[in-house]
């Protein structure tokens, strides 16, 4: 059940051998990391998203510096969504900052799982903090993916090629959505707007492993409405923290009979 | 657009900084200084997770149902038919993200010229 939600690209990575020369120095190991952007569907996804995302800051009247600042500063898709939809929608700093807070904690358990295919017993604890800073979905999915092909000791500067180069992804695709929301006919405006639900409900869905995670966003969906009708403000946080647990019960009633 | 249209008001940057930046690098260096220790099968985390699907769902939820900007031009029932046809297509192309959007997309336009 564990890896019939999950469908990683296990397609052979075009990377040199191991004991190849090439892994030698750490720019050319960094350089390798930037190329490797173009080996994956997951830069495609990323590049609509940030679309979505710098046509939805548009739209809720944010600056193009204030977008760009936070795909480089926040670096998760998912928490600039809700930063942006709940400041937009009226939400106070700190009912936006708690649900950023609680949508920001999946990143823990990610840095606590991509870190060590990058540490050398020699590897100081400063030297892996900016590939904690990239560590978002697509680079921990993409680094299981390619580091068993990059030898251990240029990992961190492949990382940080790999990182740099979808962030520059990011970045330039936030700012053409942003100038198309401003220049575009409505009906494509909206469609611009549209790309942001549809690709965060579709990636979601795709990287539900467990059943917990597909009664969670199913239940998340559905609730909301019925959260907003309450009116109290904090709507999302009702009704994800609600939806959660329940998904959680789930889950737990599922090991339980297990 | 001149300068200072681009920065925007310092205020919104300061918001991004106290409500964006601190909630998400506040975990990623937590998981940077204790990693080791934490499994990550544990129980907390999978409710961690599940909450956090959830919010994530939830606002998925919010720009589709109180749609900001262009997106409120288009008819209440266009959008729900766009996400519904995405997610069947998505479904039928075994999770293909991809055909989901462009489905869910092509819906909504055509919807739209339709319409008129």
């Amino acid at each position: 059940m564990q890896a019939r939600f999950l469908s990683p690209a296990q397609t052979p990575v075009a990377l040199p051998p191991l004991d190849s020369p090439q892994w030698q120095s750490p720019w050319r190991a960094f350089a390798w990391g930037l190329r490797s952007i173009t080996q994956t569907i997951l830069t495609i996804v990323l590049f609509v998203t940030y679309l979505g995302i710098g046509a939805l800051a548009h739209d809720t009247h944010f600056s193009l510096v204030w977008a760009l600042a936070s795909t480089l500063f926040v670096w998760a898709g998912p928490a600039q969504i809700i930063l942006i939809t709940t400041l937009g929608s009226g939400a106070t700093i700190v009912q936006s900052a708690i649900a950023v807070t609680v949508s920001a904690i999946r990143l823990f358990p990610m840095v606590v799982s991509v870190l060590p295919l990058m540490r050398t017993p020699t590897t100081k604890r400063r030297e892996l903090i900016f590939a904690a800073h990239l560590t978002a979905v697509t680079l921990w999915v993409e680094c299981h993916r390619f580091l068993p092909q990059v030898p251990r000791e240029r990992r961190i500067a492949f990382v940080h090629g790999l990182g740099c180069g979808l962030v520059s992804v990011c970045l330039t695709s936030n700012t053409v959505g942003y100038f198309l929301a401003a220049n575009l006919t409505q009906p494509l405006g909206a469609a611009i707007l549209l790309l942001t639900p549809l690709s965060f409900l579709f990636s979601t869905a795709r990287n539900s492993r467990e059943v917990a995670d597909v009664v969670a966003l199913v239940l998340g969906i559905l609730l909301y409405p019925l959260a907003a009708k309450m009116n109290s403000g904090l709507d999302i946080l009702v009704s994800g923290i609600a939806a959660g647990t329940i998904a959680y019960g789930v889950h737990w009633w599922r090991e339980v009979r297990a | 657009m001149n300068f200072a249209q681009l920065i925007g008001d310092w205020h919104a940057l300061a918001v991004l900084f106290v409500a964006g930046v601190v909630p998400n690098q506040i975990w990623r260096m937590l998981g940077l200084w204790f990693g080791g220790g934490i499994d990550e099968g544990s129980e907390l985390l999978v409710w961690v997770r599940a909450v956090a699907t959830a919010i994530l769902a939830g606002v998925i939820a919010q720009i589709v149902v109180e749609p900001p900007g262009a997106l409120a031009s288009v008819p209440d029932a266009l959008r729900y038919g766009a996400v519904a046809a995405g997610l069947v297509v998505f479904l039928l192309t075994r999770r293909s993200i991809f055909a989901g959007v462009v489905a869910g997309e092509v819906f909504m336009l055509a919807g739209r010229w339709w319409l008129g």
